[in-house]
């Protein structure tokens, strides 16, 4: 306490403002739906982000693997079925040659042993319908078949050129006379240098046409094999007649087998299959509609959005909800923080006034005393000495200094009282009757003044455990300062009731000026007053301290112009409260 | 009656010089000092009915003096008379054996009011020291 200097009191009392402005910030709303907006969003973002990237990279890779696997499909039924196709000519080509290797020109050319290779090639082979021998001028020196072919000249003939030329030849496949479709496979042998023939056979399309096969075929799907001219020559669902050109233009030579997709043709979108089969004039094709194939791709991406819309409202619904109870609770601990703040900071200020109070008191009450004793000497010298002139004059002016240190004093002590731990005596008080004793007191004011007050007691009021002395300074202060707010008229009610929690509520309601908000927050601060020079700015922050001391609490009401209310509530058994010093 | 002897103790000189000579011209037989070292000297010196004791003083304060007044003479009656009157430091002061405490500016009338409850305080002590050394002497064994 020594060390305190008033100034750097001083100093400490007037600095704390801040939690005028922590209030404020609370009450501004924008804040909180800023820092709701913040935490919705970003929420939503993590939140929704990783799940739509998610549901977008499945989507594509799904999509991927769907169209692999239709890849591969097709691939791998072009692939086999090419080569049982190229394997089932093979075979007929090479049975054609060992034929001609096995058999001499002259027992081919007889009509019945040729009759007897045929019958043989139909028992081991299948499919072949007849059997000729053309020579090297392309006259067909032999035939056995169903038809009468002997000595037809063939020179002029595509078959017979080819055959010549590159030793094998596959026809396109055609109905002849016979209105049944068949190709031919023609093979040259060479006797020696200069001397050749070519052993012709018609081959009918059923051998072809078995390989031509899908397992499990969807209806929309099609497998048929077009010529190199773009003709059918096996049966197509969809895509033209045989024997017809069809409806599907002839894709580009390519060794391997080939897949087109999205290949436009009318409406419908197409996944095309295509392998050239070698040496043969034929192309093998394999066609699906996309819609088809990508159904199930389909049916499981709409599964895939409605989980993901229905996941992201759940989400979205979670979020809301979650950070508008954070931002409450937020706002509620700020508010806490904020009323913690004012208290701790009210309780500073107040020790430090304490302080500021005790050593001004200290300061002046020395020198006062010494005005005390210099002027009680005097006093003392007057009274003792004989009459002199004046002597009445010069008593009457040092009674008038002591009593003015008299008045010093009581200040002082007053403010060491503020200061002070006042021994709390404890006894049985009804605050009905206390309030009333402190009426007596005001009972002429209020006459004079023509003011009503009202005393609205209930009925059943526990009574307390508390100091009488310092109540009655305590509502003594407060309805003073009610009768300083109103005006000549005015109203006061004095409402005492029990509260909660073993508590007994005083309410004083004036209808006076009412206080300003601005002014209501420094209303208990010690020095504050509205009353200009007639207030010292003491009382309520004393009867802060008072009402603090004995456990209770106190709080204003007031609305500028309406009025004011004090509420004090008491409990009704004073527990020694650890009380900081002041 | 003889007359109270009482002895000022405070650093405000010119206090105690008004409060001692307003008080001898009400009869009472006053030293004063100006420090707690000195009152100790001259309470060993001298017998007191009472010491008005300040509490804030250079070097030794009213406490520390209080208590080796008190541990020289059991029996001496001290007043605390200070102008920093917190009730934390009467409290501590009647702890150590303060027999009143009292604010400054005070009335010259209650203060000698108190010196003469001190006066009969220290008598009745006196007195009772007296019987007691008798009771004992006359309990004795072996008398």
């Amino acid at each position: 306490m020594a060390g305190d200097r008033p100034l750097d009191l001083l100093k400490q009392m007037v600095l704390p403002r801040r939690f005028l402005e922590h209030v404020d910030r609370i009450e501004d709303r924008r804040r909180y739906r800023k820092l709701w907006w913040n935490s919705t969003l970003l929420t939503l973002f993590v939140a929704l982000l990783p799940l739509i990237v998610m549901t977008g990279i499945n989507h594509y890779m799904y999509n991927k693997t769907v169209k692999n696997e239709l890849r591969f499909d097709i691939t791998r039924n072009l692939f086999s079925i090419s080569r049982s196709i190229e394997f089932v000519i093979a075979e007929r080509h090479s049975a054609l040659s060992l034929i001609m290797k096995e058999r001499t020109l002259s027992e081919l050319t007889d009509h019945k042993q040729l009759g007897i290779t045929l019958q043989h090639l139909k028992e081991s082979f299948g499919g072949f319908v007849d059997l000729g021998i053309i020579d090297q001028n392309g006259v067909q020196v032999a035939y056995v078949g169903p038809y009468k072919l002997e000595g037809i000249n063939y020179s002029d003939q595509k078959s017979f050129f080819e055959s010549v030329v590159r030793g094998f030849y596959v026809s396109e496949v055609f109905t002849g006379h016979r209105k049944v479709p068949h190709f031919v496979i023609s093979v040259k042998y060479e006797v020696d240098a200069h001397e050749y023939y070519v052993i012709r056979a018609t081959v009918d399309m059923e051998s072809l046409n078995r390989m031509i096969y899908i397992p499990n075929m969807g209806w929309s799907d099609d497998i048929f094999i077009v010529s190199r001219e773009g003709i059918l020559q096996t049966p197509s669902r969809h895509h033209g007649e045989l024997l017809k050109p069809a409806t599907i233009p002839i894709p580009p030579y390519s060794p391997n087998a080939e897949i087109i997709e999205s290949f436009k043709e009318e409406e419908s979108s197409l996944v095309l299959g295509y392998s050239y089969i070698e040496d043969t004039p034929f192309i093998l094709m394999i066609t699906k509609q996309e819609e088809n194939l990508l159904a199930s791709w389909v049916r499981a991406q709409t599964e895939m959005i409605v989980f993901l819309i229905l996941s992201a409202i759940m989400i979205l619904i979670v979020v809301i909800w979650s950070s508008t109870r954070m931002v409450q609770q937020v706002r509620a601990s700020d508010l806490r923080k904020t009323k913690l703040l004012m208290n701790v900071e009210y309780t500073n200020k107040m020790a430090t006034i304490g302080r500021l109070a005790a050593s001004v008191a200290h300061e002046i009450n020395n020198p006062l005393a010494i005005i005390n004793e210099k002027a009680g000497l005097l006093n003392d010298l007057a009274e003792f000495t004989e009459e002199y002139p004046n002597k009445d004059k010069t008593i009457k002016a040092l009674d008038s200094i002591i009593k003015s240190v008299e008045r010093c004093s009581r200040v002082t002590h007053r403010l060491l009282g503020f200061t002070r731990k006042m021994e709390t005596k404890h006894e049985t008080i009804d605050l009905r009757n206390l309030l009333s004793e402190v009426m007596g007191f005001l009972e002429k004011e209020a006459r004079h003044r023509n003011i009503n007050v009202y005393k609205d007691f209930a009925e059943h009021v526990p009574t307390i455990e508390s100091d009488r002395s310092q109540l009655q300074q305590v509502f003594l202060n407060i309805i003073n300062n009610a009768f300083a707010a109103v005006d000549r008229g005015g109203k006061i009610n004095l409402i005492v009731k029990p509260s909660a929690n073993k508590k007994v509520e005083v309410h004083i309601k004036d209808n006076g000026s009412g206080i300003s908000k601005e002014n209501l927050a420094h209303i208990f601060e010690p020095f504050f007053s509205t009353k200009g020079d007639f207030g010292t700015g003491l009382g309520l922050s004393i009867t802060y301290g008072i009402v603090q001391k004995l456990g209770g609490t106190i709080n204003v009401e007031s609305r500028d112009g309406v009025g004011t209310t004090f509420i004090i509530v008491l409990p009704t058994e004073h527990k020694v409260s650890t009380e900081q010093e002041l | 009656m003889s007359p109270l002897k009482v002895l000022l103790v405070d650093d405000e000189e010119m206090f105690t010089e008004v409060l001692a000579e307003r008080m001898e011209t009400r009869g009472l037989v006053v030293d004063t000092i100006d420090n707690g070292k000195g009152a100790l000297k001259l309470a060993k010196k001298r017998s007191y009915d009472a010491v008005v004791l300040d509490l804030a003083m250079p070097e030794m304060d009213g406490i520390e003096t209080l208590k080796r007044l008190l541990r020289n003479n059991p029996n001496l009656q001290v007043i605390l008379l200070t102008g920093q009157a917190s009730l934390e430091k009467g409290i501590e002061a009647m702890k150590h054996g303060a027999m009143e405490f009292m604010q400054k500016p005070v009335d010259i009338d209650a203060l000698i009011a108190k010196i003469e409850v001190a006066h009969d305080k220290r008598e009745q002590l006196t007195e009772l020291r007296i019987e007691e050394t008798l009771t004992n002497i006359m309990g004795r064994k072996g008398w």
